[in-house]
């Protein structure tokens, strides 16, 4: 049976892992509080995006209960074993990792269907974390809705932490709660998700400008609302495969960003009226 | 006669469980219902702001299960409507600060004063759903077409199957366009698959961003499409029967792929 | 417009994709959801199979194997020992009639016997129980 390896010095030479002494990995925690957002999408998309530029990319379901990273990446088929088999020991982490169809040094670990979050231990999840860590460039953790035992578990294993927000008054709220909670110690920074453009220019959406006006965060990313993710979704294609499009290009450009490239800001749609410059009143005394 | 106590949930988060429970319960209240809408998303309160009813909160719903005020006292009445009101959630605690019999006696007692209470259950199917179905005698499950939604909805069509508790289904966000090109899961589809009685079908409308900015439920807009749907919903709630409309598609593809419904 | 015809004609489109996806996904995951359902089944398959030859009940063991398009379950079942095949049952009692002997030619032209075709064994194979052979058509 897999022992998850705690000790990084002691690390056997197993045949998944290097040869050479790599550098830990990143791990990374994708979480917004509000559900719906997109952060499967996301953690799907960005994890495409660092493999196609030639990461060794682990993603982790973290939604035990209502799993659903294994069906966007359209791997639903071939999960054998989850995270509580590889915590409880029934399966080794190789047997658990399914390789991604497109991407051979993408994996996923998928959650379990049929339990509870509250049956999973959380210094055996952030030992998992850093296992994996050992052997990946990036560990993407998809969070689930929430701020309970789920969301604790799913940032316990990670040392930074990607916000997804969309342009509405509840998520942002939302996700202002969770970054309370996070602290600074994550570096939190924020993807804005299914923005409409003309909406925004109709006064009749929040404008990027209004909703990190009230966050204040890093811009990792804005995506654009694109009736093509449901058919990437229906088929289990991730948008990110594509070379073409500008939802494609931006999930790039964050794949970018998080590596660490010279990539210009995402774009800021200006606004034209400034209806939503009350609603910082709403959001007052923020950090819980 | 106590009035009903229905339970608005979906698996998923973001399907639209809010939005649904405020429209719903101003559709039922314009008709002439008296209506109490409860937030059960502890920690992540949303039911006041999508209301616009977020500056006027004194007391939650945990400071009333704690004993600390009464019902009556935490409840924000909207005064949009003849009889709608609100019990809002706690925000700085979280899922763990209330019991399910402790929700449940609040649902008992608010449905002694009210035709519908409406409960307004967060995403998930753990602590806080357990909380939001407890005082529920019935459930409407939200979801949109598309997979997670699906899959999500049906294992908490599984849940509440367990616990016996009669469902209708909303499905939410529907594109019609989409449908006709293949490129979204039809409502058939949609009914075939978690084989729940059709409560009512509500098209994506960027109409809704809006009222949810503003606060303002949609069905005080005459003009709003959306507001007709959640009428009709409010109709087949109150015991009417009513046909779903149907979008007749002008063209080839409404030949070829037949009427599509809404409503 | 190629989309259309392609769409009509040709490659799934992604909605029955999505259809047929998910009602694979939903059968595993009810049946990750209902461990008694699939002991039963187990329980149940092994009773019938327990009617014909004799098993290891403490080893067999039922799997679902997914594909990309289906869903299936395999069994193992050991079989510790087959019975002797049972002896045909008797005749029936009623005396055949006496009638002349009509030659074989004759015969011939009347309704064909019923045929049977026997399989050949394989060499050193283990006789395995058969069902009795039927009763000849003809007296």
């Amino acid at each position: 049976m897999h022992v998850l390896r705690e000790d990084h010095d002691d690390r056997d030479e197993s045949a998944a892992a290097s040869a050479a002494p790599r550098k830990l990995g990143r791990a990374i925690v994708i979480t917004s509080g509000k559900g719906g957002v997109g952060k499967t999408t996301t953690t799907a998309n960005v994890g495409t995006a660092l493999a196609r530029r030639g990461a060794r990319v682990a993603l982790i379901d973290a939604d035990v209960g209502l799993r659903n990273l294994d069906i966007v990446l359209g791997l639903e088929s071939r999960v054998k074993y989850h995270v509580l088999d590889v915590l409880e020991e029934k399966a080794t982490l190789d047997d658990a990792l399914v390789t991604d169809k497109h991407s051979e040094n993408l994996v996923l670990l998928a959650a379990a269907q049929s339990r509870e979050k509250d049956e999973v231990d959380t210094e055996k999840m952030v030992a998992l974390v850093r296992a994996l860590q050992e052997r990946f460039d990036y560990v993407l953790i998809d969070c689930p809705a929430g701020i309970e035992l789920g969301f604790k578990n799913a940032v316990a294993g990670a040392q930074e932490a990607i916000v997804v927000c969309t342009p509405e008054v509840s998520s942002v709220r939302d996700v202002d709660r969770v970054v309370g909670l996070l602290g600074n110690a994550f570096k939190p920074q924020l993807i804005i998700n299914r923005l409409r453009p003309q909406l925004v220019k109709k006064g009749k959406m929040l404008s990027v400008e209004d909703v990190n006006g009230i966050l204040h965060l890093p811009l990792l990313g804005v995506i654009a609302d694109e009736p093509e993710i449901i058919v990437t979704t229906n088929k289990g294609e991730p948008l990110a495969l594509r070379t073409e499009g500008e939802t494609a290009h931006a999930y790039h450009a964050i794949a970018a960003r998080i590596a660490g490239d010279d990539v210009p800001a995402p774009t800021v749609e200006v606004k034209e009226e400034s209806f939503f410059g009350k609603i910082g009143s709403i959001f007052g005394g923020r950090r819980a | 006669m106590a009035g009903r106590r229905i339970v608005i949930t979906s698996g998923k988060g973001g399907v639209g469980k809010t939005t649904t429970t405020a429209n719903l319960g101003a559709a039922l209240a314009k008709r002439g219902e008296r209506v109490i809408l409860i937030d059960a998303d502890i920690g992540l309160r949303n039911l006041d702001l999508v209301l616009g009813l977020e500056k006027r909160i004194v007391f939650d719903v945990v400071e009333v299960a704690e004993g600390r005020c009464q019902l009556r006292q935490a409840l924000i009445k909207d005064k949009r409507f003849e009889s709608l009101s609100i019990l809002p959630a706690a925000q700085t605690r979280d899922k763990d600060a209330i019991t399910e019999s402790q929700f449940a006696a609040i649902v008992e007692q608010a449905a002694e004063q009210a035709d519908f209470v409406l409960i307004d259950c967060p995403a998930g199917i753990e602590g806080g759903f357990r909380n939001a179905i407890a005082g529920a005698k019935e459930a409407i499950v939200v979801t949109t077409p598309e997979v997670s939604a699906i899959r999500d909805a049906d294992r908490v069509v599984g849940k509440l199957g367990e616990r016996a508790v009669p469902m209708r289904l909303i499905i939410n966000r529907l594109r019609p366009e989409m449908v006709r090109t293949g490129d979204m899961l039809s409502v058939e589809d949609v009914c075939e698959i978690l084989a729940v009685e059709l409560l009512g079908i509500v098209p994506d409308d960027e109409e809704i961003i809006d009222t949810t900015n503003r606060g303002e439920p949609i069905v005080l807009n005459e003009a709003a499409r959306l507001r007709a749907i959640y009428d009709k919903v409010a109709r087949r709630m109150q015991g009417d029967i009513v046909p779903f409309t149907t979008f007749d598609a002008p063209g080839f593809f409404g030949r070829l792929f037949g009427a599509l419904k809404a409503g | 417009m190629m989309e259309w015809v392609k769409r009509v004609f040709g490659a799934q489109n992604s909605s029955s994709t999505a259809k047929e996806r998910l009602r694979l996904v939903l059968m595993t995951d009810h049946l990750a959801l209902a461990p008694e359902i699939i002991e039963n089944m187990k329980r149940d398959l092994v009773d019938v199979i327990s009617r014909y030859v004799e098993v290891d009940r403490e080893k067999v063991e039922v799997n679902f194997e997914r594909e990309d398009r289906a869903l299936a379950m395999l069994a193992n079942i050991p079989i510790v020992s087959v019975n002797r095949p049972s002896p045909p049952p008797a005749p029936p009692t009623k005396p055949p009639e006496i009638k002349d002997e009509p030659p074989a030619v004759a015969k011939a032209a009347e309704a064909p016997p019923v045929r049977r075709r026997r399989r050949r064994k394989p060499p050193g194979a283990t006789p395995v129980a058969t069902p009795p052979k039927p009763a000849a058509a003809n007296p």
